[in-house]
C-alpha cells in the first residue's frame, strides 16, 4: 500500500481516502468486499490470540472430536484442542508466512528487474536466462523439491516458495524499466549526471510500483494456496503448530466422524484467497482501467 | 521452418538449465544422503564402513560437477540410475507411475474444458446479467479453492455419504472421477474467465459486426465466427496451465492415495531418494518444456495472422 500512501499527499487518512485509485476501488463492490475480508483476516491475525478463549495446544483427551457446541463453536480435534482457537492462532502463521513469502519474492524480483533493465547487456541476458529456466518448470513442484531437500520446516518453506516465485516481478519491472529509460524525464535526469541509484529511486521505482503492487496482491492468494498445500504435504509447519494446511492434513484422518476438522481450515483458506483475489482484481482495474489484455493473464498469476 | 528450429534449440538450452538447477539443488544442500538412506534401510545408525561403501557405489565421493556430468551422460543414454532403496531402476519406476498421472491430467483437462467452454460462452453472451455474475462468482470460488480441501469435500460427499465412488486408489474409471473433478475445477475457473473475456473482445471486432450486418443470427455469429478466434488464447492457456496441473496432481494424488508421479516424488523427497527425485523432476521438466513448445507452435498454426515461415519472432 506504500504507493497509495505516498501519493495520498502527506499521508492524511482523508486525503488517502480521496485518492483516485482508492476512489475507483470504493466504487467497485467486489473490491470493497475483498478489502473487507482481507482487513478482517489481518485484524484477526493480530488480535486473534487475545480473542481466543483457549490455549491452542492444550490437550483434553477426554474431550476429543467433539462437534460444534457453545463451549467449542468449531468443535475440538483429535487431541481435544479447541479448533476455533487454533484457527485464530493459525491466521497469524498462515497469513504471516504468505505475506513474508510475497515480500521476499517482490524484493528479489524488483531488484533483479531493475538491474537487468537498467544495466542491459550481458547482465540482462544472464538474468533473463535464469528467469527462463525457472519459468520452464512448474513452480510448486520445484518448491516441493527445494523444501523437501532442505528439510521440512516453516523457514525452508518460505525460502523454497520465495526462490521459485520472483520471476514474474522481475519480468514486469524489467519491461517497465526498458520503457521508462527512453522517456524524456528519465533521460533528462540521467543527462544531468544524477547517480544511477538516484535515477532508479526517484524516477523509475515510483513508476513501476503500481503494476508491482497489483501483481503482489494477486500473487498473495496463490502463495496462501501454495504454502498451505506444501504444509498439507508435510513440508511446512510441523504439528502441533496450528497452521491451516497442517491442521487440514492432520484432520483428514477423521473424515468420517469429524469433518469439521478439514472443513474449518479449508474454509479459512478459501476466505483468505478469495479476499486477496477480489482485492487484487479490483486494484488492477482501478490502476489501469483500460488494460484488457491482462484479464487473461491475471488468472495465471493467482494459481501456480 | 527456421523459427521451429530456433524454438527447439532454445528449449533444449532451457531444459539443460533445468537439469543443472535441480541437480545442483539436490546435491549441494547440506546433509549426507548416504547416512540418511542407510539409517532408514537398516533401522539403525550405519557404521563407517557401510557409509563408505555406499558413497563409493553411488559415486557420491566425486565433486558435484563430475557427478552431474556422469548423471547427464547416463541420462542421455536412457539410464537414470537406481533408487537408493533398491526399488529398482528409476526409469522403470517412472514408466510404472506415469500412466496414472497422464490419465489424471488428461481427465482433468477434459473436465475443465467441459465446464469452461459452455460457462464462458454463456457468461459472455449474457454479459452483465445474473447468469454472468453467478458464473463469475463460481469461477472465483474455484480459483480460491485449495484442491486438497475440495478433494476431501468430494470424498466426504461422493464416497463416504453417497458411497458411489471408491475413496482411494486408482485403476478403474470410478477411481478417476473424484480426482479429475478435484484437479479440473481450478483449471475450469481459469479457463471460464479467459473464454468469457476473449469472446467479449472478439465480439467487438469489425469482422464480427460485418457478419451481424449480413443478417446472421447472433447464435451463428458467436459459434461460426467469433468462437474460433476467441479460443486461440484458450489453447495457449491450456498449455500454460500444464504446470499448475502437474503441481496440483501431486497434491491430488496424495489426497486420493493414487500411485502416480506425484506420490512417487513426495515419497522420494521425504526419503531423500536422490536418483528418483532427479528422475521425476527431469521428466516433469521435459514434459513442461515440450508442451510449451508444442502450444506455441500450435498457436502459430491456428492463428492465420501469424505466419511461421515469415519474419519469425
Amino acid at each position: 500500500m506504500s504507493v497509495l500512501e505516498r501519493r495520498g499527499s502527506e499521508g492524511r487518512i482523508s486525503a488517502w481516502f480521496d485518492h483516485p485509485t482508492v476512489r475507483a476501488l470504493r466504487r467497485n463492490p467486489s473490491a470493497v468486499a475483498g478489502a473487507v475480508v482481507v482487513a478482517t483476516l489481518a485484524l484477526l491475525a493480530v488480535v486473534g490470540p487475545i480473542l481466543a478463549p483457549y490455549d491452542p495446544n492444550a490437550q483434553h483427551l477426554d474431550n476429543r472430536l467433539q462437534g460444534p457446541s457453545f463451549a467449542h463453536p468449531l468443535g475440538t480435534d483429535q487431541l481435544g484442542r479447541d479448533v476455533a482457537t487454533r484457527l485464530l492462532y493459525g491466521a497469524r502463521i498462515t497469513l504471516g508466512i504468505a505475506v513474508l513469502i510475497t515480500a521476499v519474492r517482490l524484493t528479489i524480483g524488483v531488484a533483479v528487474g531493475l538491474v537487468a533493465g537498467y544495466c542491459g547487456g550481458w547482465v540482462d541476458e544472464t538474468l533473463m536466462r535464469v528467469v527462463d529456466v525457472l519459468l520452464a518448470f512448474p513452480g510448486i513442484v520445484l518448491a516441493l523439491v527445494v523444501a523437501g531437500i532442505l528439510g521440512p520446516s516453516l523457514t525452508n518453506l518460505v525460502l523454497a516458495l520465495a526462490v521459485v516465485g520472483w520471476t514474474r516481478y522481475a519480468r514486469i519491472v524489467r519491461s517497465s524499466v526498458l520503457e521508462l529509460r527512453e522517456r524524456p524525464f528519465v533521460a533528462a535526469s540521467r543527462l544531468t549526471g544524477a547517480p544511477r541509484r538516484r535515477v532508479l529511486r526517484r524516477h523509475v521505482l515510483p513508476n513501476v510500483a503500481g503494476p508491482v503492487v497489483v501483481l503482489a496482491t494477486l500473487d498473495l492468494g496463490g502463495v496462501v494456496l501454495a504454502a498451505a498445500g506444501l504444509s498439507f504435504l508435510g513440508l511446512g509447519a510441523q504439528p502441533p503448530t496450528p497452521e491451516w494446511g497442517t491442521m487440514l492434513s492432520t484432520g483428514r484422518h477423521h473424515l468420517r466422524e469429524a469433518s469439521w476438522l478439514v472443513n474449518a481450515p479449508g474454509l479459512a483458506i478459501v476466505l483468505a484467497v478469495l479476499g486477496t483475489n477480489l482485492l487484487g482484481d479490483g486494484l488492477r482495474d482501478a490502476l489501469d482501467p483500460n488494460d484488457r489484455t491482462e484479464r487473461g493473464g491475471q488468472t495465471e498469476v493467482t494459481r501456480d | 521452418m527456421s523459427y521451429v528450429l530456433r524454438r527447439i534449440a532454445s528449449s533444449t538450452v532451457v531444459l539443460f538449465g533445468v537439469t543443472v538447477l535441480t541437480y545442483g539443488l539436490i546435491h549441494l544442500t547440506p546433509g549426507d544422503p548416504a547416512r540418511t538412506v542407510l539409517a532408514e534401510r537398516q533401522g539403525r545408525q550405519p557404521d563407517e564402513e557401510t557409509v563408505r561403501e555406499f558413497r563409493a557405489e553411488q559415486g557420491l565421493d566425486d565433486p558435484v560437477p563430475v557427478q552431474y556430468a556422469n548423471w547427464l551422460g547416463d541420462a542421455l543414454r536412457g539410464d537414470l540410475g537406481r533408487s537408493y532403496y533398491g526399488e529398482g531402476d528409476v526409469l522403470d519406476l517412472l514408466v510404472a507411475h506415469l500412466p496414472n498421472t497422464i490419465e489424471l491430467a488428461g481427465a482433468s483437462v477434459l473436465v475443465a474444458v467441459a465446464i469452461a467452454l459452455p460457462a464462458g460462452v454463456i457468461s459472455a453472451v449474457y454479459r452483465d446479467t445474473w447468469i454472468d455474475y453467478a458464473s463469475q462468482i463460481v469461477s472465483l470460488l474455484g480459483l480460491s479453492m485449495p484442491n486438497f480441501w475440495l478433494g476431501y469435500l468430494l470424498i466426504i460427499g461422493g464416497a463416504l455419504r453417497l458411497g458411489v465412488f471408491p475413496v482411494y486408489g486408482a485403476g478403474t474409471l470410478a477411481h478417476l472421477v473424484l480426482p479429475a473433478i478435484t484437479l479440473g475445477t481450478g483449471m475450469a475457473a481459469v479457463l471460464t474467465r479467459l473464454v468469457r473475456s476473449s469472446l467479449l473482445e472478439t465480439l467487438e471486432e469489425p469482422y464480427v459486426d460485418a457478419a451481424r450486418s449480413r443478417g446472421l443470427a447472433e447464435r451463428g455469429v458467436v459459434v461460426a465466427h467469433a468462437l474460433r478466434t476467441a479460443l486461440l488464447p484458450v489453447v495457449t492457456m491450456i498449455g500454460l496451465q500444464l504446470g499448475a496441473v502437474l503441481g496440483g496432481a501431486v497434491v491430488v494424488e496424495v489426497v486420493f492415495q493414487r500411485p502416480g508421479l506425484g506420490t512417487l516424488l513426495v515419497d522420494a523427497v521425504f526419503a531423500r531418494d536422490f536418483p528418483v527425485i532427479q528422475g521425476v523432476t527431469l521428466l516433469v521438466g521435459v514434459t513442461f518444456v515440450a508442451v510449451n513448445l508444442l502450444t506455441d507452435l500450435a498457436y502459430r498454426r491456428l492463428d492465420p495472422r501469424i505466419s511461421i515461415g515469415g519474419g519469425g519472432a
